[in-house]
Order: structure tokens, then C-alpha cells, then sequence
């Protein structure tokens, strides 16, 4: 069962590292949407740090959605889904090491970004660090439900547009928990509530996507 | 290389199986049993039947009606069981262009759950004439040497039940010959294979089972 795992996470991290450029234009994406806004609303140090949180939390967000598109959509257009639905493992293990797969490759660089565009919205340091645990505690969330919908859309005309508008809505906990612990600190009520129930709903999530983007992986392949 | 020795003789067998492609009815009241060391070939003409039949036989696809069969039992309730003892290769690959033929198969077994085995992975792509093409990307393969690939990995897995969709596309004639000698062993070793061909195949000796899929009469093969 862990080899099955295993092996299924292995072999997505090899395939992101034979296609590095996929792996870049994510992060890209991230860097340059978060970079707009300053330009968008005037240099005031104030007034960036008022948005920052929301607008790295929302960057961060459909900078995971760029890539979710393609979860299962490459391995269904080669072939190897089928092969790998009709291993004797079930399912939902390799929904789940996929959906981990994805947050190594996509979401990790995030965090690691993250710092740096909190230094150019002017975030305090203590904010920072919580915007860093909450995109570790809400990013798994991105990659989670996310998984859902990439299943639902699979091998639909148009599926990247219609996974944003069916995913989006159900990524509105995360943001308001995630933005809402930085909030919180620089406001000096703290996030400590914020970062509890962002970290429940990742729990949640983890329970419950896998199963569900496992059935609806069934339904997409008939 | 061939099969263990069956214990318990397993069979696949089909009840009442009707199949729908959306509003039309491609086949009904179907019955048959596939014993060890039994070839069924499927024939029709195109768009009869024969592709959405081997999905139904895979459990990829619910049958409209009826069921399917593997040692007495229905496959969705015996499903770990089965596909531990099936493999499928259908119209597309399920080879990964990035990876070259070596990791294909590594990672092709780690979805089965099972260990790898380099040396003998290595000496079935020989076998398979893709001795020189072991450290190139499958990117830069051709179409019958992908095939070649996917059949590689079909030998591999060492699975009872072979199920393949036109598994002839795209060789030429020495890997034909090849392949009629690999189902030829599979079949004298106990195995079953459940094959759709236009081509035509030289089954001397080889237990067959002519099945016509639609109402579409097609000249007799081989």
C-alpha cells in the first residue's frame, strides 16, 4: 500500500523534473500577480500592508489552480490513468498521492516565495511568519479539493475554465482563514482561532476529497 | 516468464451483458467464458462494440445490464482480486514521453504494487528489439517502438488475464510474428487473452474463440 503511495509520488516528482518550465510558469505567476498590486494601488507602505495578506493568499490560490488543470488530464491523454485506476490499489491512494504530489511541486515554491513578497508589501516580520503557517496549513487544502475538481473535469472541452468557476468557490474557507490569521496579528487579536480552523479544514478536506475525487475519477474514465 | 502453475482454474465469464453508448444500444443478451489458455477474439466492424466490450470486461465501464465474471464472482465486488490477475493495454499507451523505456516500466510496476526487477525489466525490452533505445526519453521513439514499450510492460506484469485493444497497431511484421509467439507462450502457460484485431494472426495450434460483436459480418481473419 505505502509502495503504491510511493510510488505514485515519485513518479509525478520525476515527471515535474523532466518538465521544469511547466513547474516555473506557476510560480511566475504567483510572483507577477502579487507584484501587480502595488503598481495597481499607489506605493503607500500603509495601505500594502492593509492588502498584502489577501492578495498573497489570493495570488497563492489561483497559482495552484494554474496547475490543477493538468493533475490528471496528462496521465488520462497518454493512457497511464487507465493503467493506474486498474491497479489492484484503490484508488483514493492514488488520488491522495497525487493531490500530494501536486502540493510538493506547486504549493512548497509558494512558501518559499511567499517571505520575499511579504517584505515588498510591507508585512512586519510576526505577520510574515504567520502567513507562512497558514499557507502550510492551507495549501494542502488548494491541492486537496482541487483534486476534486480536476477528477469532475477530466476529458471536458473547456474543463481549466469550468475547474476555476467549480473550485473556487470551495477554496473561500481557506482564504478567509489564511488571510484572516495575518490580519489578526497585524491587528494585534492574533490568529491563533484563524490558523485552528484553517488547520480543521484541512483535516476535513484530507478526509473527505480523496474519496470524493476517487468516485468521480470512476465516473469521468467510463 | 510464464505464469505459475494454476491452482484454482480461473475463468472469465459474462452474463446478459448489454452495453449503451448513450442512447444506443451497441449489444445485449451477451454470454460467454474465457478458460485458461483460451484466446477470445472479439471482431466487428468499427464502432460495433468492441473497445466499450473490453472496457466492460476491465470494470473501467458499467454494463447497461448484466455482468461480468472473474472466477464466479462479479468483478466490482472481487475488484483488488482481479485486477491484481488483469492487465489492459488499450488504443493509447499509457507510456510517459519523458520518462525513457526503463523508468516507464519501473513505474508501471511500483502502480501494481510491486517490486521492480531492473535485469529482467531490461531483458524483456531486449527481447522486445528496444535494446538501443533504454536511456532515450520515449519522446524521441516511434509509434511501433512506444507499442513496443506498453507490450513490454505487458509482459512484465506477469498478469493471468491479458486484455488487449488492437494490441497489433503500429508493429511491423517481426514484431507481429513476435507478438504471436508471446500470446502463443502466455496461452500454453495457462493464461487467457481477450483480444480485438484487424489484422490478420497466425494462431496455429491456439485455442480460439471467434466472438462477432454487432450485426456487421467481416470477412474471416487468419
Amino acid at each position: 500500500m505505502h509502495r503504491f503511495l510511493l510510488a505514485v509520488l515519485r513518479r509525478d516528482l520525476t515527471l515535474a523534473a523532466r518538465r521544469r518550465g511547466d513547474w516555473l510558469i506557476a510560480q511566475f505567476f504567483f510572483v507577477m500577480v502579487a507584484s501587480l498590486f502595488p503598481l495597481g494601488v499607489g506605493p503607500e507602505p500603509e495601505m500594502l500592508a492593509r492588502i498584502g495578506p489577501g492578495v498573497l493568499w489570493v495570488a497563492a490560490t489561483l497559482a495552484s489552480l494554474l496547475s490543477l488543470s493538468r493533475l490528471f488530464a496528462d496521465d488520462h491523454h497518454d493512457g497511464s490513468l487507465e493503467h493506474m485506476v486498474l491497479s489492484p490499489e484503490p484508488t483514493v491512494l492514488l488520488v491522495l498521492g497525487k493531490s500530494l504530489a501536486h502540493w510538493l511541486i506547486y504549493c512548497i515554491p509558494l512558501l518559499l516565495i511567499a517571505p520575499v513578497l511579504g517584505i515588498q508589501f510591507n508585512l512586519p516580520w510576526d505577520a510574515i511568519w504567520v502567513l507562512e503557517i497558514s499557507l502550510l496549513l492551507g495549501t494542502p487544502i488548494l491541492s486537496l479539493l482541487g483534486s476534486v475538481g480536476a477528477a469532475l473535469t477530466l476529458g471536458l472541452r473547456g474543463g481549466g475554465v469550468l475547474l476555476t468557476l467549480l473550485i473556487l468557490p470551495l477554496y473561500v474557507p481557506a482564504l478567509i482563514f489564511g488571510a484572516g490569521a495575518v490580519d489578526g496579528v497585524m491587528s494585534g487579536t492574533g490568529g491563533q482561532a484563524h490558523l485552528s480552523l484553517l488547520g480543521a479544514f484541512m483535516v476535513l478536506s484530507l478526509m473527505i476529497a480523496p474519496w470524493i475525487a476517487a468516485a468521480a475519477l470512476r465516473v469521468s474514465l467510463e | 516468464m510464464t505464469p505459475e502453475p494454476i491452482q484454482t482454474s480461473p475463468e472469465l465469464s459474462v452474463r446478459d451483458l448489454a452495453c449503451a453508448r448513450g442512447e444506443r444500444l451497441l449489444f445485449k443478451g451477451m454470454n460467454f467464458t474465457v478458460k485458461a489458455g483460451e484466446l477470445l477474439l472479439v471482431q466487428g466492424g468499427n464502432g460495433q462494440g468492441k473497445t466499450s466490450l473490453l472496457r466492460l470486461l476491465t470494470g473501467l465501464a458499467r454494463p447497461e445490464d448484466g455482468m461480468v465474471l472473474w472466477c464466479g464472482k462479479p468483478i466490482n465486488k472481487n475488484r483488488e482480486d482481479f485486477h491484481a490477475q488483469m492487465i489492459y493495454l488499450g488504443h493509447a499507451n499509457g507510456v510517459k514521453d519523458d520518462l525513457n523505456p526503463v523508468e516507464n516500466l519501473r513505474f508501471a510496476e511500483g502502480l501494481q504494487g510491486r517490486p521492480f526487477e531492473a535485469a529482467r525489466a531490461v531483458s524483456i525490452l531486449e527481447r522486445l528489439g528496444l535494446g538501443r533505445c533504454l536511456d532515450l526519453p520515449c519522446r524521441v521513439l516511434s509509434f511501433g517502438q512506444r507499442r513496443r514499450v506498453a507490450l513490454s510492460a505487458l509482459l512484465l506484469a506477469d498478469a493471468r488475464l491479458w486484455i488487449l485493444d488492437e494490441p497489433l497497431t503500429g508493429l511491423d511484421i517481426h514484431a507481429v510474428a513476435l507478438m504471436e509467439g508471446l500470446i502463443r507462450d502466455h496461452l500454453t502457460g495457462g493464461g487467457m487473452v481477450v483480444a480485438t484485431t484487424h489484422q490478420a494472426l497466425n494462431l496455429e495450434g491456439v485455442n480460439v474463440q471467434r466472438l462477432l460483436v454487432g450485426n456487421v459480418a467481416i470477412p474471416e481473419l487468419a
